[in-house]
């Protein structure tokens, strides 16, 4: 296996062990409806700013499982917090509270 | 004295139960309140996973209680009882009937997709469901739009009224999963030529022959799978279809216009199982379906002795499921009964 090349680049390697969690444990906390998401896009395809710009909303709570941080905190800025993915989930995930809580507990947790 | 059982509910595992308790030599009396047995089983028109004609197994099943089971077809409950030994029913059309076991089979009701509202059944000409699709393969005519054309896109959208917090369903209907695939199929054998799409969020081939029958879709039929839930559609002035949704594996929303589409609706506990349970004393679950003692090692009992259950009153259940569970029910009332 070692032969067929096991190495990936920095760049464009999830690192899972040394990402940053500490952000989903506050969330876990703070908006626990997170854990129910089951990725089947409502959310986005509803999605007042996606329609517009390159913002996926879907892929927050992605990002967020995987401790990918940097864009994450590029990703939450897009919202524009209309809520009509609250509105849509079937799974009952708040994404509002989430796009908040995030922020909160990127800019806490610095 | 020969004992006498009531089992409530003339579809696939009602038929089952008393055809299986009467070649038990037990005394059995099937209430159906619809003017013939069969239940949602005369709806379709071919059956997953090797689409055989359904009437095929509805006439296994009827067959099987021909003059063997005491078969009152038009029968309501007003009200179910404990006695002091036994039950006493009282129908509707007056008659009092005293048994001493009692088996419910009584089934499920089909989401209504009325109420999700966002998908337009009821409100665009071409929005049906898949129940609606199989009553027009049963009727023998080529499937065309409202409006009488042939369809050229069809769409089907996966977990109608299942999986679904909005409706109050949080649980999977099992089944819609494999129709679709079956129903997708059927389509492109009427029309070679047309574009057909499943809109799914995962797909559930639990049992034997689904899976390979989702690799037939795809290598002998070319159905596309996109993944993704439908968010909301409109309907355009020629009255075909236009729905937004999420392509999650490019990550981008997508719009499609389809001349046809499908909503897969899944399982709800009828109303009239809640009443009789309520009435029993049974125990409901959170999903609303009605509650073994032990769904793993005592699931056709009930909390009280004497009323049994099988079928799809405790959840979803494919054909063969309700059958291999009405046996089961029908051997545990037949031990019962030695019992008393």
């Amino acid at each position: 296996m070692k032969e067929f090349g096991y190495k990936v680049h920095k760049e464009r390697l999830i690192d899972y062990d040394k990402n940053d969690k500490r952000v989903l444990e506050h969330l876990k906390k703070h908006e626990p409806s997170v854990l129910t998401c089951i990725a089947c896009g409502s959310c986005t395809a509803t999605c007042s700013a996606g329609q517009f710009v390159d913002f996926n909303i879907r892929l927050v709570q992605t990002l967020l499982r995987r401790g990918e941080i940097e864009p994450l905190k590029k990703e939450v800025q897009k919202c524009m917090l209309c809520g009509k993915c609250i509105l849509i989930c079937p799974r009952g995930v708040n994404m509002r509270n989430l796009i908040l809580a995030i922020q909160t507990a990127i800019d806490k947790l610095k | 004295m020969a004992k006498t059982i009531v089992v409530i509910g003339g579809g696939v595992a009602g038929m089952t139960a008393a055809s299986r308790l009467a070649d038990l030599g037990e005394k059995v009396i099937l209430l159906e309140r619809e003017d013939q047995t069969g239940g949602h089983l005369r709806q379709w028109d071919r059956l997953f996973p090797n689409r055989r004609p359904g009437y095929e197994v509805l006439d296994f099943l009827m067959e099987n209680l021909e003059h063997k089971v005491d078969v009152r077809c038009n029968q309501g409950i007003s009200s179910v009882s404990q006695q002091p030994s036994g039950f006493s029913l009282e129908l509707e059309a007056g008659e009092s009937l005293p048994c001493d076991a009692l088996l419910l089979a009584t089934g499920f009701d089909l989401f209504d997709a009325h109420k999700k509202e966002e998908y337009g059944y009821g409100i665009y000409d071409n929005v049906i469901t898949s129940a609606d699709l199989e009553m027009m393969f049963r009727s023998g005519q080529k499937i065309t739009t409202r409006q009488g054309d042939a369809p050229s896109r069809v769409g089907f959208v996966h977990c109608v009224g299942s999986r679904d917090e909005k409706v109050g369903n949080l649980y999977c209907s099992k089944v819609c999963c494999v129709t679709g695939v079956k129903q997708a199929i059927e389509i492109k054998e009427q029309f070679p030529g047309a574009e057909v799409f499943g809109f799914y969020t995962d797909l559930r081939m639990y049992d034997r022959h689904f899976e390979e029958m989702y690799y037939e879709a795809q290598q002998k039929w070319d159905i596309n799978f996109l993944r993704g839930r439908v968010s909301e559609c409109a309907e355009n002035q020629d009255h075909t279809i236009v729905l937004k949704i999420e392509d999650t594996l490019t990550s981008r929303p997508l719009k499609m216009t389809v001349d046809l589409m499908v909503l897969l609706v899944g399982f709800v506990p009828s109303p009239e199982t809640l009443r009789l349970a309520a009435m029993l004393g049974i125990v409901v679950g959170e999903d609303r379906f009605l509650e073994p003692v032990d769904e793993h090692t005592r699931s056709n009992f009930t909390i009280q002795p004497g009323v049994f259950l099988a079928g799809a009153s405790k959840g979803p259940f494919s054909i063969s499921n309700a059958i291999a569970d009405a046996g089961e029910a029908a051997l545990q009332i037949h031990e019962y009964l030695r019992t008393l």
